[in-house]
């Protein structure tokens, strides 16, 4: 049940009521039970009802207790799963009942990876890359009015910094908050470019695993995952240094950052890094001309530094 | 084909060349078949792989390819570059140096790699037939302004200029004073410290320029500035206010000044109230587009809802296009909307959170749909979302006779549905699908169907790689690739079901210069590498 737009008082209550109950449910202690009116629209899972709907209209006495409190337990598997790439959703989404829905549409910060589901997925909602990233900066600044600040949602705080801070990781216990942030890259040679998430990956070295995979590799190979499984760890690839951030390699990481400068990936923490690139490029150092006085720099870094 | 005769002169005729799929057909074809054209646009990538669901290209277009077009058409007058990527502005320098009678340019939404601004300044000082150039796309690195501004003011045709994000508000000024006779105009940046001089010098050179229809850009709005177009917006027909993160009351006065307003792409921002107003202001209104702030927000950020969509259907008698981003639905409302305007021909609701059922009644969407797909007789284009079933795709098939492109995300239980909709739809072209439940059987049993069509796209169903392969076999004028970043197909069972799959008509045969993650379907030994 989508949350409703605080559009007044008309029907008071059953729009708002649904996110008040949101937060009753979540935090059982809460009582301060809103004086509301009779029917409620509890999330109950329709398990044995037919296939119709997928919700169920509770009766629930004012100030009472509400018909259905969803735990851990009434949550099938998630729908949309922050991790899986699409091979699982295929198979999940053939197999989708009613009930699945249900259990979706809880939002609240508590509810496990529900919650959060849709924002992982990939290219939805369908707005284009560039209107995505030209509001990214727009959303920093936006004074966050309206409906949120009338509503008085806890998740309010949950939003609010989600909005203020795009690029970065945002964990609620085990929900994850995250936006994607699209980044192009280009290697030396190869027309075809492609795009990373940064925000699916927490370091440098996933990163470079990544776009080694992409870039470095002629053949996939069977057990080869796309970028967003990274997160999830395949640790074994991780024991190999990269070639990408070692210096001796044939290749050198660079990165546009937010001035139009070219700069070496690695130098700087991770999270500053995110923040100020706007594209990538992997160079080959034979052509690394300019960035040699750097690439030098750093080749005498790495070899004073104790490994 | 008419005649032998007919066919001949339109090939010598023809001026203007437009591919919609660019495997479709090999360039090869194209300069054999018109071989005096003065004007092509290329379409490459499928609409779904705007969203990240690829990262194929679709569309490279080199530096070299455009030095190639430079060089081999001295005479070329017109480029429209749509989406496509590859290229960088070198390519645009050279383009701007050779092309002497080039009259448009138009990079719409293309990304483009900027390694230098100046290319604008290769355009030649003697170079004077520019009519439109749009380079919105472009960075937000630093502009050339004086060459650009030395550029719009020797090429007095100049009808469309759209610039982009880098131009700051204070150029912008000098720049129309140069082309007070442009009837479309995009602005860079509309942020500035709020200065009583810049503003009025801005005003002063709006209200010169008597030809304005069509203005944009807009980024980074600073309201104060606003007012200063106000000179032009009872002649605007066309208003892309889609960066403009300012809220609904500005919204309003703005609006509200433009009575001839036929075209309005905004953010939510306008929210129900905006448009009840735009609804009562804009009788004119053919096309609406509302975009979503905070897309990737879980609670709703603006009260934009159903309710904004029935007052403009209601209102507006002309509106036959819309794209609307909103977080409720209802079966009520779009069954109102539909008996309101049954003269819809683009319509396309994103609910933002994928199967939303009705909030009034929960029940699935379908009726809703159905409705629109019934009443708008002459609908074209159609996208789905919320809560379906394989309802909804038999009212598709039933109704929508003369749709030609479908999107659809998260709906459906069976292979019903996809039967459906190929084979009710006389006039689909294009059919775009990510999330749904369909399977070899409908797509199997319509093969024939995908012949008719421009392309077919298929991610995260469960069409398996067996299907497929039998579909590559048995189609030769079919296209059929396999995208799948887990490796070949043939490393797994062949009942998995495959990640994407683009299914395309082509007379150019398969295409060879795929990236190591696509697969076409070939009809000998059903894989290619």
């Amino acid at each position: 049940m989508q949350g409703g737009v605080g559009d007044g008082g008309s029907e008071s209550g059953s729009v708002s009521t649904v996110s008040r109950e949101e937060n009753m449910v979540v935090s059982s202690e809460d009582s301060s039970c809103p004086d509301q009116s009779e029917l409620e629209l509890g999330l109950g899972l329709s398990l044995g009802g037919g296939g119709g709907g997928g919700f169920k209209m509770h009766h629930v006495s004012k100030g009472g207790q509400f018909a259905r409190i969803l735990t851990a337990k009434d949550l099938p598997s998630l729908v949309f799963s922050a991790a899986s790439p699409s091979s699982s959703s295929s198979s999940s989404s053939s197999s989708l009942s009613r009930a699945d829905v249900t259990a979706k549409t809880k939002r609240t910060a508590d509810s496990m990876a529900a919650a959060s589901g849709f924002s992982q997925l990939v290219g939805w909602p369908p707005v284009q890359t560039h209107r995505i990233n030209s509001m990214g900066n727009q959303a920093k600044e936006l004074p966050t009015e309206g409906f949120n600040s009338k509503m008085e949602n806890p998740k309010n705080e949950t939003s609010m910094v989600e909005k203020s801070t795009i690029g970065s990781y945002q964990n609620n216990g085990n929900a994850k908050l995250r936006k994607s942030l699209f980044v192009k890259v280009n290697m030396d040679g190869i027309p075809i470019g492609r795009k990373v998430d940064l925000n699916a990956h927490g370091s440098y070295e996933k990163l470079a695993k990544t776009l080694e995979d992409m870039f470095l590799e002629t053949s996939p190979s069977v057990s080869q995952v796309g970028s967003r499984a990274l997160e999830h760890g395949t640790t074994n690839k991780l024991t190999r240094p990269s070639k990408l951030l070692d210096v001796s390699s044939d290749f050198a990481l660079t990165y546009k950052d937010k001035e139009g400068d070219w700069m070496l990936v690695g130098d700087v923490p991770w999270e500053l890094f995110v923040s100020s690139v706007k594209r990538l490029r992997i160079m080959r150092t034979s052509e690394a001309t300019g960035l040699a006085p750097m690439l030098q720099g750093r080749n005498q870094r790495q070899r004073s530094k104790p490994n | 084909m008419v005649c032998k005769s007919w066919y001949e002169i339109e090939r010598w005729c023809r001026r203007k060349v437009f591919v919609g799929n660019c495997y479709a057909v090999s360039p090869k074809m194209v300069i054999r078949r018109f071989p005096e054209f003065r004007s092509i646009e290329l379409k490459g990538k499928p609409h779904f792989a705007d969203f990240n669901l690829i990262r194929l290209k679709r569309m490279v277009v080199t530096d070299e390819s455009l030095e190639l077009i430079a060089k081999s058409f001295k005479n070329f007058k017109v480029l429209v570059l749509s989406s496509c990527e590859g290229f960088s502005t070198d390519g645009l320098a050279v383009i701007a140096a050779s092309c002497k009678n080039l009259k448009e340019l138009d990079l719409r939404d293309c990304e483009v790699d900027d390694l230098s601004a100046h290319w604008l300044s290769h355009f030649p000082e003697t170079y004077t037939s520019l009519v439109s150039l749009n380079i919105s796309c472009l960075g937000s690195d630093e502009a050339s302004f004086s060459a650009l501004e030395r550029l719009v003011g020797r090429c007095t045709n100049l009808k469309t200029l759209q610039l982009n994000r880098a131009v700051p508000l204070d150029k912008i000024a000098n720049i129309l004073r140069h082309a007070p006779q442009l009837v479309e105009f995009g602005t860079g940046t509309y942020t500035a410290d709020v200065r009583p001089d810049v503003y009025s010098d801005l005003a002063g050179v709006f209200s010169s320029c008597k030809e304005l229809k069509s203005l944009s850009g807009f980024w980074d709005v600073v309201p104060d500035y606003l007012p200063a177009i106000y000179p032009v917006c009872s002649k605007l027909t066309s208003l892309n206010l889609s960066y403009a993160t300012i809220q609904s009351p500005d919204l309003i006065k703005l609006v509200s000044h433009c009575p001839n307003l036929q075209r309005l792409l905004v953010l939510d921002y306008i929210e129900d109230s905006g448009l009840e107003v735009l609804a009562s202001s804009c009788k004119d209104l053919q096309e609406l587009r509302v975009f979503p702030s905070d897309p990737f927000g879980a609670e709703p950020n603006v009260s934009l809802t159903e309710q904004g969509l029935v007052a403009v259907s209601l209102g507006c008698p002309k509106l036959q296009s819309v794209l609307y981003f909103c977080r409720r639905m209802s079966n009520e409302a779009l069954v109102t909307i539909a008996r309101n305007r049954p003269n819809f021909t683009r319509f396309r609701l994103c609910i933002i959170e994928p199967k939303t059922a009705d909030y009034l009644t929960l029940e699935p969407l379908d009726v809703g749909f159905g409705a629109i797909v019934q009443y708008c007789k002459d609908l074209k284009r159609l996208s789905l979302s919320g809560l379906l079933t394989d309802r909804v795709f038999e009212y598709i098939g039933t109704y929508a006779k003369k749709l030609e492109m479908l999107s659809v995300a998260f709906a459906g239980d069976s292979d019903l549905g996809l039967h459906h909709v190929l084979s009710g739809c006389e006039s689909l072209r294009k059919l775009e699908i990510r999330d749904c439940p369909f399977g070899d059987k409908a797509l199997l049993a319509n093969a024939a169907k995908l012949e008719t069509m421009r392309s077919l796209w298929m991610s995260s169903c469960a069409v398996s790689f067996a299907a497929c392969k039998l579909l590559g076999q048995k189609m030769p004028r079919l296209n059929v690739e396999v995208i799948d970043e887990r490796g070949p197909p043939d490393s797994r069972p062949e009942n998995c079901p495959v990640d994407k799959l683009y299914i395309y008509r082509s007379i150019a045969g398969p295409r060879f210069d795929m990236p190591p993650f696509v697969w076409t379907m070939d009809e000998d030994s059903g894989l290619r590498l």
